[in-house]
């Protein structure tokens, strides 16, 4: 009965923090005043805000619309007015601003009218995946990549799709509470998945440090044939994809390839809850569980929070300690801390956690020992110390030969060193760098050519003008030299000595006028 | 004595046909140095090392005429990577062609442009629109922010501004410079 599991290499085993936050159910969250929905919240393109300023939009109704391919909608998460259209700040590392949807809510929470979108078994997977795009619905574990893309299954064969409620970094417990409370909905929408994909088998992994939501899902799926819950034994970082498919199958993903080539899909259990919502129910992605927790926070719990609502919003109704030092968006580990409260929940918030001031202050960095720690812990067999060194000296073409980029940023190196060097913000830091460095490339060859086409027009041009010179001065040597034009001359040469003949008889008979009109017949002579 | 003389001569020939030959069969067009140095170049076309555009100032150190340190739109990186191409030491910038800048882009008021086509004229990359006596603007995306088109302009209606900062093109910082925003 229990499944073959192979290992993946590295890994650790931090500290769980996850009681703290299971022991109260989920709870919605009361709506604010105001709602700050940013137009850009997953990688690819923004959505294209459909609203004017001064509408008023219900609950649900489409607010902006996906704008190319990698994208997907937004909807308002609550009744009210459109305020504002413009730069506010976004749950981003850079503490930047972004263009956001900014509703001032009713209170009065009103659904805009749903449109039954039938049952999904006599739907085309085409028309699926249109109305998960339009349903705003994007990979909730984390990255926020458009689902709809991720349920098209390419011309490929996928035999397997996974749900992933491995969910296994500390603190983190927002997906375990919604297999424990909303199992029947997780499944109905892995069912809808498992259609549009035209996948075989359903997996469902659960580490094992989460033996309630392993029950529920088991309950759940007990009259489903070929839906599986597989518990996998708790190790970080796990629930990355690519992990996850080496521990189920044994398959590796290859080196900036997709789990599809393998035949296989991994969607998060939190998506799979809200493709069901859509499908099922009508209602488009607005609302995402989120734990709010950490010892910063008096009341640790799972929230079900309106997409928009400020961070600050959610610290009021969960109570904030004294002496916090700092709010993280995410985990201890892939996390990012955060400037200020005042930036919303978007789709791909999964945790707010609130830390106080350490009793002890945080051993300093100290210089590279050369232990090789980080090798040991590394999930995808990198070699983290040789990134290291070459990131910190900006050496950029080397890191990229020691496949910085198949780098999943999960921390296991950071978290094991023991010099505390920070060494995945060194690896961001390059990966940015680099990302920065193509663009300019880009640009720059784009620049020299315009500057190249531009030279050649530019003596093309010259060239012309040269050729019609060169040709009018020809015709005007050739000219002379015909009868006619000899003739015409000469009759213009006689129209001018008539002309002068006539002035001066002109001037003869009226010396008064001759010095205004001097002028004119000057002229003529010229 | 002799065949010794007789044979190297004879081979000394033969050498020098061979080389002689391929000289002239394998003979590489342009100038490969001038192209890896202007691959480098951020092709901002501005002028501002004393050549006229990003080319000649690649072809003049590829003759080892100019130094590598007259462009400041590349700023530092650039002559790190020269350096390294040419096998020179990286030294700083020349202050006498100017500072390095942040990205910049031009911008037309359009409320004072007359519509003179002089700015046109100037720019390197055709980045501009317009017609004589129509109004112009700039094509902000092929902008190389060389600030050409100022100088000319009889009503002074261009300016320089630095690109805002956008959340997707945003870079980590380096680590030891900041404490701030660092991951968890």
């Amino acid at each position: 009965m229990t499944r073959q599991l192979w290992k993946f290499h590295g890994g650790i085993h931090p500290a769980q923090h996850k009681e703290e936050s299971t022991r109260r159910p989920i709870a919605p969250a009361t709506i604010p005043s105001e709602l700050v929905i940013p137009l850009h919240q997953h990688i690819g393109e923004s959505a294209e805000p459909i609203v004017k300023v001064g509408d008023h939009v219900l609950k649900g109704q489409e607010i902006g619309r996906a704008h190319g391919y990698v994208s997907a909608s937004v909807h308002a998460s609550s009744s009210g007015m459109v305020v504002a259209i413009e730069e506010r700040p976004i749950p981003h590392p850079s503490g930047l601003n972004a263009p956001c949807l900014v509703i001032k809510t009713d209170g009065e929470d009103r659904w805009h009218a749903p449109t039954p979108a039938g049952d999904y078994v006599e739907m085309e997977p085409s028309h699926l995946r249109n109305l998960v795009r339009s349903a705003g619905i994007v990979g909730l574990g984390g990255a926020g990549f458009p689902s709809f893309i991720k349920l098209n299954p390419t011309g490929k064969v996928i035999d397997t799709l996974i749900l992933n409620g491995v969910e296994c970094e500390p603190y983190i417990t927002c997906d375990d509470m919604l297999m424990r409370e909303r199992a029947d909905e997780i499944i109905a929408g892995a069912k809808i998945m498992r259609h549009a994909l035209q996948a075989r088998e359903v997996l469902i992994a659960i580490e094992d440090n989460k033996p309630q939501a392993i029950a529920a899902m088991r309950q759940a799926a007990i009259d489903e044939p070929g839906v599986e819950v597989a518990v996998v034994p708790t190790r970080y970082p796990q629930g990355d994809g690519r992990q996850l498919v080496k521990v189920l199958t044994g398959r590796e993903v290859p080196s900036s390839g997709l789990s599809s080539q393998i035949g296989i899909v991994v969607h998060n259990v939190a998506t799979a809850y809200s493709v069901d919502r859509a499908i099922n129910h009508s209602q488009p992605l607005i609302s995402r569980i989120v734990t709010v927790t950490g010892d910063g926070i008096r009341e640790p719990r799972n929230l079900e929070v309106p997409i928009g609502t400020p961070i600050q919003h959610l610290l009021d109704l969960c109570g904030v300690a004294e002496n916090v030092e700092r709010i993280v968006i995410g985990g201890p580990l892939m996390g990012y801390a955060m400037l200020s409260a005042h930036v919303p929940v978007i789709k791909t918030s999964n945790c707010i956690l609130v830390s106080r001031k350490p009793a002890n202050p945080p051993a300093p960095e100290m210089p590279c020992i050369r232990c090789g720690a980080c090798s040991d812990a590394c999930p995808v067999e990198l070699l983290p110390q040789q990134l290291y060194w070459h990131a910190r000296a900006k050496e950029f073409d080397k890191t990229q030969e020691y496949d910085l980029f198949d780098c999943i940023e999960c921390g296991c190196c950071a978290y094991v060193c023991p010099s505390n060097i920070p060494l995945v913000h060194y690896y961001r830091f390059a990966k940015t760098e680099i990302w920065a460095q193509e663009r300019e490339k880009e640009k720059a060859d784009q620049a020299r050519k315009r500057h190249d086409f531009r030279q050649a027009r530019m003596e093309r041009e010259q060239a012309e003008k040269e050729a019609r010179l060169a040709q009018k001065k020809a015709a005007l040597q050739e000219k002379p030299a015909s009868p006619e034009a000899a003739a015409e001359a000469s009759d213009k040469q006689a129209a001018i000595q008539a002309a002068l003949a006539r002035a001066q008889a002109k001037k003869a008979s009226s010396p008064d006028g001759a010095s205004a009109q001097s002028g004119l017949p000057d002229k003529e002579t010229e | 004595m002799l065949t010794a003389v007789v044979t190297l001569a004879l081979l000394g020939l033969t050498l020098g046909l061979l080389l002689g030959f391929a000289a002239v069969r394998f003979k590489v067009e342009g100038d490969p140095l001038a192209d890896q140095i202007d691959a480098i170049l951020p092709q901002t076309q501005c002028g501002q090392c004393g050549f006229p555009g990003c080319r000649p100032y690649a072809e003049a150190m590829a003759k080892g005429e100019a130094e590598i340190n007259r462009c400041p739109p590349g700023g530092q990186t650039v002559i790190i990577a020269l350096a390294d191409l040419l096998g020179r030491e990286p030294v700083s910038l020349d202050a006498e062609v100017g500072a390095e800048k942040p990205k910049m882009v031009a911008v037309i008021d359009e409320n004072i442009c007359i519509g003179c086509t002089l700015c046109l004229q100037a720019c390197p990359v055709d980045a501009i629109l317009g017609a004589a006596k129509q109004m112009h603007t700039i094509i902000e995306s092929e902008c190389t922010g060389c600030e050409l088109c100022v100088e000319p302009c009889p009503v002074d209606c261009i300016s320089m501004e630095v690109l805002p900062q956008q959340v997707i093109h945003w870079k980590w910082p380096y680590p030891q410079q900041s404490t701030e925003a660092r991951p968890a």
